[in-house]
């Protein structure tokens, strides 16, 4: 019974998708609401967010993230908790671990959901499908159902939930569960909010003309306006910005509140990876370009011109 | 080693979309198919093993009816050895759990050490099926990798971990590796390549042959549905702010604030 949210952590802290998952759980009345826990860190703000049980699973193997570890933590949370729904966010731990958790508990998964609804006590979700050119719902016909959720799917409100119990759960990790071992970690060269999480994203095309211009006009308007920096498919194959900055169809999907596109036509390909951002606004110099048509609001110009004074405008706001 | 490279076929990207009368799934009758971009990148990381010595041999497994044939038939001008495509009457409706048991199934069968995918096939855009095949076979899994090198009985794979880290991870074969972009440049295939792989056999595997029955794949074992399929929502109109640069970028700052709440 009930909806279990699995939430994740960083530096000792849940993620903003912990409270956006479990204030949609409890949004969804579909029974009792738990949160799953895996790893140490502070779990005094989920019973605010609306757990009445926290299931946390401890060891010295989940210091950093392997996927044979966490699929065995993920099964022994899911059986403690009883709960016949399963919340992730669909970032890379979701991603890699949850379709190993369905073949494991035979539990049908609906990925990227971008919504859920409670249809007669039963939680189904809806996704966008070929690069968002259509949405489809996705119904679990199994006793349990997991879902992945888009970052950003659902608003974040007060948190006025109570305190919530905590249930430490064993699942008998040891180390041979760590089948995949990180070795190294290469830390970005400026730590910035991971695009399919970010909430405002600055995004340049190739008409930058070189990763020099990219790095001088784009990178500091986008530090300016707090944003993670994104890039066309064009701009990546050029060189001006890095493979995992692409942002479409063969690249990241994102779901900002704010997308910046300067010098951007607006690529099918690229509109799969962001024509769900809340806000889109779009600086291309020419009047027909398709980005146009998806742009909450658009402003025929050089991006040379406008990236510099949007940039003074918004150190203004500070 | 043998290397299994699973590749689907996909609609190109820029298909316009229509839906079935049902709503649970495209009209595919006028779809011009492609390889899926990503498999694109494991064929290719797998020719390369084989040039370097690694792999014995690259056999390619799809799972879908003689329609598909045109892409493995590139997959094998490009250079795999080998297809194995999976096509029965009882796969017919399956989920991405029965699609997984029947390709893991083939897999096995061949004694694959190696398999590689892509990061997600898109059509569905799901990228769960790998993890899935992995799970299946007891076999390590890594994630969107765009860097590999295998040594002996292990493998070395750098993949992105999420908020621009990179991670360097190492684990024992056998295992499923999804691939992403950054990994190589596909090649294509040459004239002689096509002609070659004109002699290339394409086996045909029946449920019978890997052993699979209704209860594990099929309309019958399916625990996820798709259904009431549409367009997504028309975005409301939007707004072209005029006026020069500077008066444009102005209005556009007090529209994001005040209007759009955004900043
Ligand atoms: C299988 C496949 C997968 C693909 N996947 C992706 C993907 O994931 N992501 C992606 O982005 N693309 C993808 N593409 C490529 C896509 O089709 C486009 O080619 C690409 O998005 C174009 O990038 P762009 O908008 O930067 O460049 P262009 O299309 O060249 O557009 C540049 C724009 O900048 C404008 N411009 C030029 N100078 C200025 C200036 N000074 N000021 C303002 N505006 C200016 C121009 O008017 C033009 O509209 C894919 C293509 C295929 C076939
Ligand atoms: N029907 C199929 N035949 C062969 N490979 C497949 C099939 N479906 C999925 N795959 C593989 O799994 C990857 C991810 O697919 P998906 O989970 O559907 O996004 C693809 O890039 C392929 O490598």
């Amino acid at each position: 019974m009930g909806i279990l949210v699995y939430c994740e952590f960083e530096n000792g802290r849940p993620r903003k998708t912990a409270a956006e998952l479990l204030q949609k759980a409890v949004a969804l009345g579909a029974g009792p609401v738990s949160a799953l826990v895996i790893g140490d860190g502070d779990t005094s703000s989920l019973g605010a967010n609306g757990a009445a049980t926290v299931y946390q699973v401890s060891s010295p193997v989940l210091g950093s993230y392997s996927t044979g570890a966490w699929v065995k933590a993920l099964a022994a949370g899911v059986k403690a908790s009883g709960a016949t729904t399963v919340l992730a966010a669909a970032s890379s731990v979701g991603r890699d671990a949850f379709p190993r958790l369905s073949a494991r508990l035979g539990a049908g998964l609906g990925v990227e959901v971008t919504d859920l609804r409670n249809d007669g006590g039963k939680v189904v979700g809806r996704r966008p499908v070929y690069g968002g050119k259509a949405l489809v719902d996705v119904v679990i016909n199994s006793a349990v159902g997991l879902f992945t959720v888009r970052p950003n799917s659902f608003p974040v409100g007060a948190a006025n939930g109570g305190a919530a119990a905590v249930v430490a759960v064993d699942a008998g990790l040891s180390d041979a569960d760590v089948d995949v071992k990180v070795v190294e970690t290469l830390a970005p060269a400026s730590k910035s909010v991971d695009l399919t999480e970010a909430d405002r994203i600055v995004a340049g095309g190739r008409s930058l003309k070189s990763k020099e211009q990219f790095d001088a006009v784009l990178r500091p308007l986008a530090a300016v306006a707090k944003a993670t920096v994104g890039a066309s498919r064009a701009a990546v194959d050029a060189g001006y910005a890095g493979h995992s900055e692409q942002v479409g169809q063969t690249g990241q999907v994102v779901n900002p509140t704010l997308y910046i596109a300067l010098g951007i036509s607006g690529a099918i390909q690229h509109l799969a990876g962001m024509r769900t951002s809340r806000v889109i606004v779009a600086v291309n110099k020419d009047a027909e370009a398709p980005i146009f048509q998806y742009a909450t609001y658009g402003i025929v110009g050089d991006l040379f011109e406008v990236a510099p004074l949007l940039q003074k405008e918004l150190e203004k706001l500070g | 080693m043998k290397v299994g490279v699973c590749l689907k076929q996909v609609p190109a990207t820029d298909t316009r979309i229509r839906i079935n009368g049902d709503a649970t799934a495209i009209l595919t009758d006028d779809v011009k198919f492609e390889i899926n971009p990503y498999d694109e990148f494991a064929l290719e990381e797998g020719l390369r093993l084989k040039q370097a010595g690694k792999a014995t041999e690259v056999i390619t497994f799809t799972l879908a009816g003689a329609d598909a044939d045109p892409r493995i038939r590139d997959g094998l001008a490009r250079g795999a050895d080998r297809a194995v495509r999976i096509d029965d009457p009882g796969l017919a409706g399956s989920d991405a759990l029965g699609v997984a048991r029947a390709l893991a199934a083939a897999l096995k069968a061949e004694g694959v050490g190696l398999v590689l995918c892509g990061r997600q096939a898109v059509d569905g855009d799901s990228g769960v099926v790998p993890a899935m095949v992995a799970e299946l076979l007891g076999a390590a899994q890594v994630s969107w990798v765009d860097k590999l090198t295998i040594e002996g009985g292990s493998f070395t794979a750098q993949r992105a971990a999420g908020g621009g880290v990179r991670e360097v991870v190492q684990g024992a074969l056998p295992a499923v590796i999804t691939c992403d972009k950054g990994l190589n440049e596909p090649r294509y295939a040459t004239l002689p390549g096509i002609m070659k792989a004109k002699a290339k056999p394409i086996a045909v595997k029946k449920l019978g042959d890997l052993g699979l029955g209704g209860g594990d794949v099929g309309a019958g074992a399916v625990v996820v549905t798709h259904n009431n399929m549409g367009q997504p929502p028309a975005r409301p109109a939007g707004r072209m702010i005029g006026g020069d640069a500077a008066s444009a970028v102005s209005e556009l700052v007090r529209l994001l604030r005040d209007e759009a709440k955004v900043i």
